[in-house]
């Protein structure tokens, strides 16, 4: 069983990309609760471009999207420039640049399901708060944030699964570089160019569909758990 | 403590126009469905923003949309007890009945919870969920949720409405309860007659969104006007009255309703105390003769007041028994056979069974 046994790079291939598909979750949750909210609960013009502007990674070649945040957020990119001169932060060739690539790729699936479990909650429930002496914040974290718990785990175990995959907008955006930018994906993707390398792609596939199956299993659970409470009373 | 609620808002092709005051104790909204009680009460929540109106309680200006004064819900400590409980699924009845005390901060500290529980009953629910509760359990904790909050103003709508007899007969006494100790004022909207007849004061009876009459509930009730909300089914009359005696061996009472006896299936309650009895025209029938070998047992003498006709044949007749008036609806063919005119003397015979307490 010596081929299943996995080498350094392969090793620090899957720890980035746990890394890159972490940071890629939580760093996109509080964008994404908000425009959700915005998007289940807001009447304003041009929600219609919103959606459309929030669901469009789904829909576009991710090559596609890669280079748009090659454009935006590279060295001499508008974003990239600029975030680079203020905070330091840079993205290009870096695996924040892999983590920005994997969030936005996400980015729909994650607001699509905390918008469907905030439309699943009872108004009434939150007007009997109001009565009760709750301002529109604590509604919020008291009732209305509690009953979508379910659907934002959901959607973040969606995000982190679909993070994990994500090969084309990364590859473009950030390359691949064996210990920087290097994800799962990319280094099956460089052992499928090289002879020789079926048992590494082979070994690396194993552990993305587990990782993968457990994401959509965990995320169809907290689902059911989610449509019951708020279906309950 | 008074109460003054006036407001005027259009929904569509549905208007309301209403205006009226309280002065305490239980005041209904009574009306059929559509005629605008929910959205008056709404208005009074502050749920919904009327175009214009004023809400003052107590010389406290809640809301006049003159001077722009609008006060947010949950600044406004006015308790509502929805048709549906609406518990918060995610938390404990403890958590439940504690959520409106943790926010209502000072005042919510003196609402005492102890006394509150047991009034309701629910001291053996606290630690269970919401799902697990029976209808009429959960009604009574969402009840004991919005006292716990220290409201001003108690808003039921139709908090019996979605029960059914046995539940509504097992909450009722704790509404009466709710009436007599706390001493918080209750606007209770319903359509239901015997529920109103049982526990308001005043009767505010509203139709097409329009006050139709109000005044002090034996009043209204009793007054042909409430026959549109009631429905013709349940139009009749109410009567106050002083519990006289019990009579064990036949599990009956005699209340005293002014200077007439009328017998009725048994009240608990302890003699001398008040209550009012709501008689159905339909259950009403008249003899001009007293009626001998008669299973029922209330004949009252009287003289015919008034005869209204009405649907179908038939027609409401109010008959005067000593001060105290009993409606009754027989028809055209009965009075006509029975040679009946205003003036002349009757008999009103009423089955003990047919009385609503």
């Amino acid at each position: 069983m010596d081929w299943l046994e996995l080498s350094d790079a392969e090793w620090a291939a899957i720890l980035l990309s746990l890394r890159v598909a972490t940071v890629a979750m939580v760093g996109s949750l509080p964008f994404a609760l908000g425009v959700a909210m915005l998007l289940a609960r807001g009447r304003f013009w041009g929600k219609t471009v919103l959606n459309g502007l929030v669901h469009m990674p789904l829909i576009l070649p991710p090559v596609v999207t890669g280079f748009l945040l090659l454009l935006l957020f590279g060295r001499r990119g508008p974003i990239g420039a600029f975030l680079a001169e203020n905070f330091g932060l840079v993205f290009s060739f870096r695996w924040t640049g892999a983590a920005l690539a994997c969030a936005v790729m996400a980015f729909p699936l994650m607001v699509r399901s905390i918008r469907l479990s905030i439309e699943a909650v009872d108004r009434k429930l939150e007007d009997a708060a109001t009565t009760l002496g709750a301002g529109p914040v604590s509604v919020f974290f008291t009732v209305t944030l509690p009953l979508i718990l379910p659907g934002i785990i959901a959607g973040m175990v969606l995000a982190f699964a679909k993070a994990m995959g994500e090969f084309g907008a990364t590859i473009t955006f950030v390359s691949n570089i064996p210990g920087e930018t290097q994800t799962l994906s990319a280094a099956i993707y460089t052992f499928t160019q090289v002879p020789g390398g079926d048992a590494g792609a082979m070994r690396l596939t194993i552990i993305s569909v587990i990782i993968s199956m457990a994401a959509l299993m965990l995320s169809e659970l907290l689902a059911t758990a989610a449509a019951k409470r708020t279906i309950a009373a | 403590m008074s109460l003054l609620v006036e407001a005027r808002h259009r929904l569509g092709n549905f208007s309301v126009d209403a205006a009226f005051t309280s002065d305490g104790g239980v005041t209904a909204l009574f009306g059929r469905s559509g005629s605008g009680k929910t959205s008056l009460i709404n208005i009074i929540a502050g749920l919904m923003k009327p175009e214009s109106g004023r809400v003052v309680l107590d010389g406290d200006i809640i809301a006049d949309s003159e001077r722009r004064i609008f006060t947010p819900v949950h600044r406004r400590r006015f308790g509502y007890v929805f048709q549906e409980a609406r518990l918060f699924p995610h938390l404990s009845v403890a958590s439940n009945l504690a959520y409106g005390r943790w926010f209502a901060g000072k005042q919510g500290k003196a609402a005492d919870t102890t006394r509150i529980v047991e009034m309701l009953g629910i001291s053996h629910l606290l630690e269970r969920n919401p799902s697990a509760l029976s209808g009429g359990e959960r009604q009574r904790v969402a009840i004991g949720r919005a006292l716990l909050a220290a409201p001003r103003l108690l808003l039921m709508d139709e908090p019996l409405a979605a029960l059914d007899e046995a539940r509504k007969a097992e909450i009722l006494p704790y509404l009466e309860r709710l009436r007599d100790d706390a001493g918080i004022p209750i606007v209770y909207v319903s359509h239901s007659v015997s529920e109103v007849a049982r526990l308001a004061q005043r009767v505010v009876v509203l139709e097409d969104g329009r006050v139709k009459a109000s005044g002090a509930a034996a009043d209204v009730l009793s007054a042909p006007a409430a026959t549109v909300a009631t429905g013709r089914r349940e139009a009749g009359v109410l009567l106050e009255g002083v519990v006289e005696t019990h009579d064990t061996t036949h599990d009956l009472t005699t209340v005293r309703v002014g200077e007439r006896l009328i017998r009725v299936p048994k009240i608990d309650l302890a003699p001398g105390h008040a209550l009012r009895l709501h008689i159905a025209a339909r259950d009403v029938m008249l003899a001009t003769a007293r009626p001998e070998g008669i299973s029922a047992l209330n004949v009252l003498e009287g003289t015919i007041v008034e005869m209204t006709p009405g649907e179908n044949g038939s027609v409401d007749i109010r008959v005067d028994c000593g001060g105290t008036t009993i409606a009754s609806r027989i028809t055209s063919f009965s009075r006509d056979a029975l040679q009946l005119h205003q003036g002349k003397p009757i008999h009103a015979i009423i089955k003990s069974v047919a009385i609503d307490h």
